[in-house]
């Protein structure tokens, strides 16, 4: 109790006892002693003067903290659709027998937690795990029995990890056996840039010259909006605010993309160098990098990264030698919260809030990160950013279409021979890409992972870019014996986890909209329930608050308007069974038939 | 108040002062937007999504967004009506709302809207779910059961009480308003005047001992619809609309 009470006091002052680091302070309590207990909850808010309820509100929103003790070891098995295309539910089954226990519980003797994980950025080495922050690729059921064993042994998950994966996921500061997977190359991301060559070019020209090199190019943003990220940070640079942000959205949460894992592990220069171009354009002093807690593992190694910037004047004080130019970069840990890659939930989440979304306006470019206008850009955004100001705005808007300048990295999974990493220019065609990553005859596609949509043979001929097929970089291809309503069913399984709960529609409808799927699968649907589904769904997209409830139908509403066929072949047609009762209800009396020990009278006896 | 200008809400224009909320001005003008979460004495919210309008074609809560000039609005559309109503009942379908034998009948809110909005019952199914009654406190109930999550009075402790009794817990489906305390509200600095208590729109946090002061059938929205007194405030000004 007395270690606790140090224990506090010492992580709150090392973070100067601000409550707006609550995110690092709680990661902290929790990693040290596997939850954040009442007793630490009094603790962090007495010294950092919050009520006790404002903190427990932040741990309990966050998958990755807890009140509740969990073991040393958290095993977390991502249930990704995509991951029990692979045979996750099998190394499920395969960690309940050997622990002894279900997902959701602990070890008697508190050594061991087993976890769902949504979507932790492994897609195209599935199936995955996370053990603390060390990744597990490729699982098997042998796999799992022997990871039971050798943490059973040694406690260590490090002692998992064997056979490092290639590039930098052997650099000593990562020692992770998470594979690059880069299948193609491109001009703009995937290929090297010498540090701080286009941050010189930059700084020899005015910031609204850099701004306007930007415009020109017609870049958008890499997150899926496609915002112009050059009127983005106009309107930064000219919001009222003696300090400014930049923050980079490495929250990669949607199911199906992995690319900004790639960039980070293999590029973080390059992104660390778009965000120094950003802050001296906007006039930022600071730069934040919101990192997903799944991708933990490169923490270290990125910190290394930005010392040796440090080091050579690319960050710090008067950077490059240019007097007044200071920005410098930190690092935020994100918890496990998928609503924090949007980017209200993000600022308020690296203010140590909850990962709520803000209302808008005040838009973040006029009020973000602690009141500064904020510039919140996506990892690959940034990469463009400085792979523009190198080698010219011309030189990027070439490439692709007309509203869809530069290259995008696409994260490729599910049904193909090679999933990995492509950087394409914009523009090509889906049946083109899907030539390319080996997917033979697929069902369909997903686009822009669970709150893309759901594309079907017909359309392959489509193009991906903003005015099209828009993605964020998440495609997962269904091969021809895929279920399409039970991935539809995963997708809104994410969602019911992953609603912040803020708003009705998107809290309740994801329930609604799960329930009524589920009834669909287990053969109690009726033809009608396709249009209670559209109805629900219109409501969702039209009164949700953020992007997560705005497009937490689509999965559903896109497979229904493509794979009609596959919802109507679930609805029961049998003449001598003309009313299809939406709950069973025998099952429903079974538990007072047993009680009474005999059958309901309405059955007769 | 520094000068005014005009927007139209369902084709009447309407005048705005600076730093209005489209809902604020409506309100000042007469015009009902269906609200719950949204509270004059408080500071904009926008959960619970009733009061969603059409600002220039796109879908806006009226609480939180900023009246601006020369903005369209629509209002009362029959589309809106019936996004309004499935939030109404997604809102009684998502807790135990009993409204025949709660202390909060004929001033409930919720339940007023229903009645506005002709809900006889709802679409979806009742979920039914396990919440908790916390009993402790000597003169306050909250009943999380009725509770439709609109932080009204997490707000109002805030910043009309200065305290800061309440706030959410956990996320998603699982949100749950909760205390400041380990888990009892009797261990919390609330009292039974608390601004906190009597914002609740439901029958989530109840003062004890009055319940029925004023019989069922004698209560506000007994004998108006929610939304007559800012609507009388546009007949007022316009005899024989």
């Amino acid at each position: 109790m007395i270690e606790l009470a140090r224990d506090i006091r010492d992580i709150c002052r090392s973070h100067g006892n601000d409550r707006t680091r609550l995110m690092d302070i709680a990661r902290a309590v929790q990693a040290k002693y596997g939850c954040v207990s009442s007793r630490a909850l009094d603790l962090i808010a007495q010294a950092v003067k919050s009520p006790r309820v404002e903190v427990e509100s932040l741990v309990s929103f966050y998958a990755f903290l807890s009140v509740q003790p969990k073991g040393k070891i958290v095993i977390r098995l991502c249930n990704d659709v995509i991951d029990e295309l692979f045979g996750a539910e099998k190394v499920a089954r395969v960690f309940t027998e050997e622990l002894g226990i279900l997902f959701g519980e602990t070890t008697p003797d508190g050594a061991i937690s087993l976890e769902y994980a949504p979507c932790i950025g492994m897609s195209d080495q599935a199936p995955a795990l996370l053990i603390n922050d060390t990744v597990v690729t490729y699982l098997s059921s042998d796999r799992a029995r022997e990871i039971v064993r050798v943490l059973r042994e040694t406690g260590d998950p490090r002692r998992l990890v064997r056979r490092l994966g290639d590039g930098n996921n052997a650099h000593p500061l990562v020692r992770s056996m998470v594979h690059n997977n880069i299948r193609r190359e491109g001009p703009v991301v995937l290929s090297p840039l010498a540090a701080g060559a286009a941050l010189r070019k930059a700084i020899a020209m005015s910031p609204v010259e850099v701004i306007n090199d930007i415009k020109t190019s017609r870049l958008r943003g890499r997150g899926g909006a496609g915002f112009p990220t050059g009127m983005k940070w106009e309107f930064t640079r000219g919001a009222n605010g003696d300090k400014k942000c930049v923050m980079c959205n490495a929250d990669e949460g949607e199911p199906g993309t992995f690319k900004d894992r790639v960039i980070l592990t293999e590029y973080p220069d390059l992104v660390f160098e778009g965000m120094t171009i950003a802050g001296y354009a906007i006039g930022a002093e600071l730069g934040i990098v919101y990192l997903r807690a799944e991708y933990a593992y490169l923490r270290a190694f990125l910190e290394s990264v930005l010392q040796a910037r440090r080091t050579q004047g690319l960050l710090g004080r008067d950077i490059l030698g240019r007097a007044g130019f200071h920005f410098d970069i930190r690092i935020q840990m994100g918890a496990g919260a998928y609503v924090c890659g949007e980017e209200t939930a993000m600022i308020s989440s690296a203010e140590g809030l909850r990962g709520d979304p803000k209302n808008r306006p005040p838009f973040p470019a006029q009020r973000g990160y602690l009141g500064m206008p904020t510039t919140v850009n996506n990892v690959e955004t940034f990469c463009c950013v400085a792979r523009i100001l190198d080698n010219g705005p011309g030189w990027f808007a070439a490439m692709g279409s007309r509203g869809s300048t530069g290259t995008k990295l696409l994260s490729v999974s599910g049904d193909c021979s090679s999933p990995g990493v492509y950087e394409v220019p914009f523009g090509i065609k889906l049946s083109e890409l899907l030539q390319m990553v080996g997917a033979e005859d697929p069902r369909a596609v997903q686009m822009g992972g669970p709150s893309g949509r759901m594309v079907a043979p017909a359309d392959f001929g489509r193009t991906i870019c903003y005015d099209d097929l828009a993605t964020g970089g998440s495609v997962m291809v269904f091969g021809a014996n895929r279920n399409l309503v039970k991935v539809a069913l995963k997708f809104l399984d994410f969602f019911v986890e992953e609603s912040c709960g803020y708003c009705t529609p998107c809290r309740v409808g994801c329930v609604l909209m799960q329930r009524k799927l589920e009834e669909i699968i287990e053969g109690r649907g009726q033809i009608g329930d396709l249009e209670y589904l559209q109805e629900l769904g219109s409501t969702m997209k039209l009164t949700s608050r953020c992007g997560l409830g705005q497009t937490a139908a689509n999965p559903v509403l896109s497979s229904i308007q493509a794979f009609r066929p596959a919802y109507e072949a679930l609805f029961r047609k049998r003449p001598e069974e003309p009313f299809l009762p939406s709950f069973d209800i025998r099952a429903a009396l079974g538990e007072s038939e047993g009680l009474t020990g005999r059958p309901s009278a309405i059955f007769g006896a | 108040m520094s000068e005014t200008f005009e927007l139209t809400i369902d084709g009447t224009k309407i005048q705005a002062a600076p730093g209005q909320t489209i809902l604020q001005a409506a309100d000042g003008a007469g015009i009902y937007i269906p609200r719950l979460c949204a509270h004059k004495d408080l500071l904009p919210f926008g959960a619970c999504r009733v009061c969603t309008v059409m600002v220039n074609g796109r879908p806006q809560a009226a609480c939180t967004t900023p009246a601006a000039r020369g903005m369209i609005v629509d209002n009362e559309t029959a589309d809106l009506r019936k996004h309004r109503a499935s939030l109404i009942e997604m809102l009684f379908i998502e807790g135990n709302h009993f409204c025949m034998f709660c202390e909060k009948s004929g001033n409930c809110e919720l339940q007023a809207l229903a009645y506005r909005f002709g809900i006889l019952a709802p679409r979806y199914p009742y979920q039914f779910p396990h919440r908790d009654v916390d009993a402790s406190h000597s003169e306050v109930l909250v009943d999380r059961n009725r509770c439709i999550l609109c932080a009204r009075c997490v707000r109002a402790s805030r910043d009309l009480d200065g305290k800061h009794v309440f706030d959410f817990v956990g996320r998603g489906a699982h949100k749950r308003i909760w205390v400041n305390a380990e888990a009892r509200l009797a261990d919390t600095n609330l009292e039974g005047a608390d601004r906190a208590v009597e914002i609740c729109p439901v029958g989530a946090i109840l003062r004890k001992g009055v319940g029925y002061k004023v019989p069922i059938g004698q209560r506000l929205y007994d004998i108006q619809p929610i939304g007559s007194d800012i609507e009388s405030k546009r007949q007022a000004a316009a005899p024989g609309r």
